[in-house]
């Protein structure tokens, strides 16, 4: 506490003039999507300066994986960024089988591709929600997590749990997927689809919520590649990082589908990008769904995996943005040092830049388009 | 016993029979508010505290009066222990004046409507108060954000409620009702009484500090705005206070607009009390319409309410004005 | 004259998106989502892969499947399950074997991340459906998986 009011001091008394205040939208606060704290200096509703502070959530995850086996690392990264938990597993898992040069089924590659576009549409869903409870519409919150409980049944009846699946292994998948899988996928796609333009309805042509985001928290091209944003945040301001079409990963070479550009980059092209995403996301899967190849569901390994001595580094595309890992190996058992790159980390360092000179409701309305998971960033 | 004791006597009894009705009027708002919302949001209200949920506000009641009264160090403690009072006395102050039935009037004065939107104005003084006077930085955010709404949005009621006074020559609230058994002022005075009635719903949503306009207390911003440091009954006289101004604001409405325990077309006036079913069916319509605005809207942010209220509603409020003026004048009003 | 024009189209927009909320409200009997839980628990059926609870299946003559291997101790990624065996005279070889004495389970630590179930080579641990299970005390979610008086079952060693 002591380290805290020093560093607060020599930053904001070299121009805190006298009618500008200081406030706390601490830790426990309905905006910030889990634990955060943000220091901000504002002039009556006008934002001067924004300051995150982070680790209030820091469980020391990667200290973890480093003594634990590969098997063991999976099940953490599903407690990172809890709303696409299935493609941080698959994350790990494709890093370690690309290190063992592991010849994975094409089965495994399809049904890994349908369940990370069901978890897109789940977690886009939910951000919904709760950007349209972020700007006052409180009834798109229960709106959003409707359409989720289908998704969440879906994987209750696979996996066997609905938040924290850890249903990827190094190798494949933990068993093969149920009977009613594809049954049940088709019925929530024939559903989804009725739905998505009532979402447009509801809030996006609504003139009350345009006004409140177009024009605001405006991040052009150059600074999005600067700060490092990736996911629907760069695709907003039209900087092209998708990483299923430019590394892809799993089936992602093999369905057509179109990267989502907008080139205005305030706060309604980022919405409106992720809305278009969930469109997108739908093709996919209704490309794949019929056609899933016969085969086995996962590949032998040994029990105890040890990586060949060096270093490996994989990405691929969550609901936020571009999660890396990258792990260094010494040939034994557990990694000597595990690093993730989180998306949520470079897309939060962006809010000093965009929301200064907006007001207190800009600023929430900014933080709820940037989709920030905070455990994601704490790890 | 002498004329004054008896006069006293009399309206403090009427007073309490108002008290005892609108506080439990007010409680039962809040469960209906609370089913109503859940019907929008695809899911049940509470339904299990007695049949149907009827017990649950009782519940509640029972809850805050139980809870300790919490004052912060540094509050100023004769301004915060008095900011709700002003609250809770100008709401309650206002429901004595609607004719719920022809005998039903406890306060008729002969300058009604004028004494009604004046009444609405000490109110804001308590919301000031209470996020003055709580020392907290947030508070006092939505404290002045309220003050200055409700003052912008004054002029639009008052307006709009000028507007249809045009046409009954008074501001006395029973004489209105008088002047509406040939024809409801809304088809009395067709377009520009529309166009009225709208901007007085928005205006009237605007002064009680519903959504879409509760930037007052806007929960995803800023904790709970003025009342934040409030708890057991202050903040019950607080949250009261809110609904009965959605009753109010619904029964001015009702009584300027929609003929207020008139039936239409007059089927049922032989029946003497039935004015009242009549009077509260129709204020419970238009309270059902405010709730429905806050389920659906987002809320504006400070500045775009501010711009709504001086570009574009009080501008068409002085041109409605004058259209009706010209409407009166011309005799082209319709009349059964 | 734009003016009016703005004023319009705002004001259908907001017309459009009353009616969907107006539908909504229309058909709340049936469209409502909630399940009534505590009083739906007699037709309250999870799914057969649900992961509630690890539990030891026993059969009808007190015998479980397990041979105190250890290996769902080590791929446990936090200790949440602990073999305490012991080396005994088998009665049938008459050589000393391994033999489990209490499997131990600690629920409250436990994440159901399923990998002692993959890792067990004869099917002894499943997950029961169960998610009710919740305690006053906390030594209560510290559970012993195999019966007392239990015994392996044979014909599970090969």
């Amino acid at each position: 506490m002591g380290i805290q009011i020093n560093k607060m001091d020599t930053t904001i008394t070299n121009n805190f003039k006298s009618e500008e205040y200081f406030i706390n939208m601490g830790p426990q606060h309905p905006a910030t999507h889990g634990v955060l704290r943000l220091l901000l200096t504002i002039d009556g509703e006008i934002i001067k300066k924004v300051e995150p502070d982070l680790g209030y959530i820091h469980r020391s995850i990667e200290k973890m994986c480093e003594r634990d086996s590969y098997q063991q690392i999976v099940h953490l990264t599903d407690r990172m960024d809890y709303l696409s938990s299935h493609i941080n597993n698959e994350a790990v898992c494709l890093t370690v089988e690309n290190a063992l040069q592991l010849e994975i089924p094409d089965r495994v590659k399809v049904i890994r591709t349908i369940i990370d576009e069901l978890t897109r549409i789940a977690s886009h869903t939910l951000w919904w929600g709760v950007m349209g409870m972020d700007v006052g519409a409180l009834t798109t919150y229960f709106y959003g997590f409707r359409d989720r409980e289908m998704i969440n049944d879906i994987f209750e009846e696979t996996c066997g749990a609905r938040l924290t699946m850890n249903y990827n292994i190094p190798g494949g998948l933990m068993y093969d997927i149920h009977p009613n899988f594809v049954k049940r996928t088709k019925e929530f796609i024939a559903h989804f689809k009725t739905k998505l333009p009532e979402y447009d309805t509801l809030l996006s042509g609504n003139i009350i919520f345009q006004k409140r985001m177009k024009g605001i928290g405006i991040l052009s091209k150059e600074d999005a590649i600067s700060f490092g944003a990736s996911g629907p945040v760069g695709r907003g301001s039209g900087y092209s990082c998708d990483v299923r079409k430019h590394h892809p990963y799993s089936a992602f070479d093999k369905v057509t589908f179109n990267e989502v550009l907008k080139t205005e980059g305030d706060t309604f092209a980022r919405y409106q990008v992720r809305i278009l995403e969930m469109w997108e996301s739908l093709s996919i899967i209704e490309q794949l769904i019929d056609n899933i190849p016969d085969g086995e569901y996962k590949v032998a390994t040994n029990a105890v995996i040890k990586l060949p001595e060096g270093e490996y580094y994989e990405k691929v595309e969550t609901a936020r943005g571009e999660l890396g890992v990258y792990i260094i190996s010494t040939g034994t058992k557990n990694p000597y040092r595990m690093k993730f790159r989180s998306p949520g980390f470079s897309n939060l360092s962006l809010l000093n830049h965009i929301a200064v000179g907006g007001k207190i409701g800009d600023l929430v309305a900014t933080m709820a388009t940037l989709d920030l998971v905070i455990p994601d960033i704490d790890r | 016993m002498p004329e004054a004791i008896a006069s006293i006597v009399e309206m403090v009894l009427i007073a309490v029979v108002y008290l005892a009705i609108f506080a439990v009027a007010g409680l039962y708002l809040v469960l209906l508010e609370r089913r109503v919302a859940a019907w929008f949001q695809l899911r049940l209200g509470p339904n299990r505290v007695g049949y149907q949920g009827l017990l649950q506000t009782m519940a509640d009641a029972l809850k805050l009066v139980s809870k300790e009264l919490t004052v912060t160090i540094k509050a100023d403690k004769f301004l915060y222990n008095l900011a709700p009072y002003f609250v809770i006395v100008t709401a309650l102050m206002a429901l004595s004046l609607f004719p719920f039935s022809k005998e039903f009037q406890a306060f008729d004065i002969n300058i009604g409507i004028f004494f009604l939107t004046s009444i609405s104005s000490i109110g804001v003084i308590g919301i000031l108060l209470a996020g003055w006077s709580s020392n907290n930085k947030f508070s006092l955010i939505g404290a002045m954000r309220s003050g200055v709404q409700t003052i912008s949005y004054e002029l639009s009621v008052g307006l709009s409620l000028l507007t249809m006074v045009v046409m009954t020559g008074s501001l006395q609230l029973s004489q209105i009702v008088e002047v509406q058994k040939s024809g409801w002022l809304i088809v009395q005075g067709h377009i520009p009484a529309m166009i009225a009635f709208c901007i007085f719903m928005i205006a009237g949503t605007a002064e009680t500090n519903r959504a879409p306009f509760d930037l007052v207390e806007a929960e995803s911003e800023l904790g709970a705005g003025f009342h934040t440091e409030y708890s057991g009954m202050k903040f019950a006289y607080f949250f009261l206070a809110e609904f009965i101004n959605m009753f109010i604001i619904a029964a001015i409405a009702t009584t300027v607009f929609f003929g207020a325990y008139l039936s239409p077309f007059g089927i049922t006036e032989s029946i003497p009390l039935l004015g009242v079913f009549w009077f509260l069916a129709k204020t419970l319509v238009l309270v059902f319409l405010m709730m429905w605005f806050r389920w659906t809207f987002p809320r504006l942010r400070i500045d775009q309410l501010l711009v709504l209220e001086w570009k574009y509603l009080l501008p068409l409020n002085l041109m409605n004005l004058v259209l009706m003026a010209l409407m009166v004048l011309l005799g082209l009003t319709i009349k059964f | 004259m734009s003016y009016f024009s703005d004023i319009y189209h705002a004001v259908k927009t907001l017309l459009t998106g009353m009616s969907v909320t107006g539908k909504y409200f229309l058909h709340s009997r049936k469209g409502a989502i909630t399940q009534q839980y505590p009083d739906n628990r007699d037709t309250l059926k999870m799914f057969e892969r649900f992961r509630g609870e690890v539990v030891m299946p026993h059969d009808e003559n007190n015998e479980h499947r397990c041979t105190g291997c250890q290996k769902c101790e080590l791929a446990c990624p936090n200790g949440s399950i602990e073999i305490i065996w012991d080396r005994q005279i088998d009665p049938t070889t008459g050589k000393k074997k391994k033999m489990i004495d209490q499997h131990i389970y600690h629920l409250g630590m436990c994440t159901m991340c399923s990998l002692c179930i993959e890792a067990c080579p004869t099917d002894a641990i499943k997950w029961a459906q169960n998610f009710e299970n919740s305690v006053y005390d906390r030594t209560y979610l510290t559970r012993v998986l195999n019966k007392p008086g239990s015994k392996l079952m044979p014909g599970v060693e090969d």
